[in-house]
């Protein structure tokens, strides 16, 4: 209360003795933004014009989902009880997913060093720093089932395949986050490098390195949680992996030993996920 | 102490958008001397220290480091990692690496002496840690040698950038407001540490804008406005009448800021 009045004394006072302030005040005020603007009522059409239009595109069709109800009780049914008659060659090849998810990253962190340098703004110049990033949005666009189908024609079918198809997509995905990393360090320590005459490799390695480790680490572990993730798929593809037998399981209707190996898989995943998550805290 | 000229700045011009910010500044330091240089914040002291090892380059006008041009009308030497190997640079914000430790912030002085097979490691000999930490035992932090940079206080990691002055070899020190981020007892002892070091025989050229600090301290100062020498002589000259003849009322924040508590 005591507060509340000297803040209205004060104000009164002010507007009171100096008029000046009072017009100031409205001043800002009228460069308040206003709540409606024609920008923003285009930009609200445009959202429902394209919510609608997608809507179509993607045939989304709920009442479809209950109309069926039985038939997906039924189905659902028929994943229990869960078949886990095979679950040493399971925990094999989720051993090969969880490997292949290690070294997909392992390469991809390696590569990811020397390509984020490259494509950060305050190291490179220009005319590096463009067709760097265009070059790591490329290895980007394309999903890393797209690389696997590549691969296995170029290297045949198995976890190799696969590793390469993790190593292409995270490099472009780690040389993005390393270098945004890059990009937010602080200038003045690698200058306190650069005045003792120590060249640009040298600034690099002791004026930026240390400073972006700690990210770099956990931006690595984070890749390396949805590597395990993607490489479980790749193998629907042939390249290795728990996801050639969950796709011949799905094609023999074996959905026993369909709902087995994705236990098997989430069980993994998540202890991957919750390791990698204490590291991470540790390490930042 | 020999008369040769380690620095020798000629006709220095530099503009940032169009605005001045050095206007054909020239003078000569001495080998061994201790420079000054005194002016109002945005009057060139920074970016005058930032020309001289070539960190900034200037748009026209020469400096020259023991008879060498480290930059010749706005290019720098092709050598300038050697040159500025002999230049020690000290900032007002320390600039250390604050991820590494004591130690290796000062070992980075060496790195251009260091081939890059061993920097890309991060290695280096036993002689080269040894030497560094008799640095850290003369700036008197050899205790803090293995904590991270960051966790020094502002005055100890200012100890360390002298430190890695030293591990360079440097013949000239430019120290650009290096107390100006201090407490009146840390700044105080980094002031000492750069006149014993200038009585060795290293020339010191520091950027200041507390007047008592360069009247207890230095024997020479240039005072500069808006990138232009208006004086350069010996300190006593630059009296209070003469200080507010260059500076007019900008003078109070010469004479009255700082650390002049530590002089009463």
């Amino acid at each position: 209360m005591m507060q509340s009045e000297n803040t209205s004394d004060y104000l009164s006072s002010d507007n009171n003795g100096k008029g000046t302030i009072s017009a100031e005040v409205s001043q800002m005020l009228a460069k308040e933004a206003k709540r409606v603007t024609t920008g923003k009522v285009i930009f609200l059409v445009a959202t429902i014009v394209i919510l609608i239009f997608s809507y179509r595109q993607s045939e989304l069709n709920f009442p479809l989902l209950f109309q069926r109800g039985e038939n997906m009780v039924e189905y659902i049914k028929s994943y229990f009880p869960p078949d886990f008659s095979y679950w040493k060659t399971y925990l094999e090849d989720t051993l090969i997913t969880v490997s292949m998810g290690i070294w997909g990253t392992l390469l991809a962190a390696i590569a990811a060093i020397p390509l984020s340098i490259l494509a950060s703004e305050n190291v490179c110049p220009v005319w590096i720093v463009q067709p760097t990033r265009r070059l790591l949005d490329a290895m980007r666009a394309i999903n890393e089932v797209v690389f696997a189908l590549v691969f296995v024609v170029a290297v045949g079918l198995g976890p190799f395949a696969g590793v390469m198809a993790l190593f292409i997509h995270t490099a472009g995905a780690l040389g993005k986050l390393f270098s945004e990393a890059v990009e937010a360090i602080e200038p003045g320590q690698v200058e306190g490098v650069r005045a003792t005459g120590a060249s640009k490799i040298q600034e690099i390695i002791f004026g930026i390195i240390p400073q972006v480790i700690p990210l770099w680490t956990s931006f690595t572990l984070y890749r390396f949680e949805s590597n395990v993730r993607a490489a479980s798929v790749l193998g629907i593809v042939g390249a290795g992996g728990i996801g050639v037998l969950l796709y011949q399981s799905f094609q023999s209707f074996d959905y026993g030993k369909v709902c087995a190996i994705l236990i098997i898989l989430i069980l993994a995943t998540s202890i991957i996920d919750t390791i990698s998550a204490k590291l991470r805290n540790w390490l930042v | 102490m020999t008369n040769s000229k380690a620095i020798e700045v000629k006709d220095l011009t530099k503009s940032f958008k169009g605005k001045p910010a050095l206007d054909e500044v020239s003078f000569v330091v001495d080998e061994g001397e201790m420079l000054a240089l005194v002016g109002a914040s945005g009057s060139g002291k920074s970016t005058l220290l930032r020309n001289i090892n070539g960190l900034q380059i200037a748009d026209k006008g020469i400096v020259t480091i023991f008879n060498t041009p480290i930059q010749d009308n706005g290019k720098n030497h092709s050598r300038i990692r050697r040159l500025r190997s002999q230049i020690g640079f000290i900032f007002q914000q320390f600039n250390l690496v604050s991820r590494l430790t004591v130690l290796e912030n000062v070992l980075i002085g060496n790195l251009a002496k260091v081939p890059l097979s061993r920097s890309l490691f991060r290695q280096f000999r036993k002689w080269e840690k040894y030497q560094a930490l008799a640095a850290l035992q003369r700036v008197g932090i050899l205790e803090q040698a293995y904590q991270r940079a960051s966790t020094l206080s502002g005055g100890q990691q200012q100890r360390v950038a002298i430190a890695r002055c030293l591990v360079q070899g440097a013949k000239i020190i430019l120290a650009d407001e290096p107390i100006a981020s201090l407490d009146p007892e840390s700044a105080r002892k980094v002031m000492e540490l750069l006149c014993q070091l200038n009585k060795e025989g290293i020339t010191v050229v520091t950027s200041l804008h507390q007047v008592q600090m360069v009247r207890q301290y230095f024997p020479r100062a240039i005072a500069l406005r808006d990138g232009r020498v208006m004086f350069d002589g010996a300190v006593e000259k630059l009296n209070d009448n003469r200080l507010t003849s260059i500076y007019g009322s900008a003078v109070e924040e010469l004479v009255l800021r700082g650390h002049g508590e530590v002089l009463v």
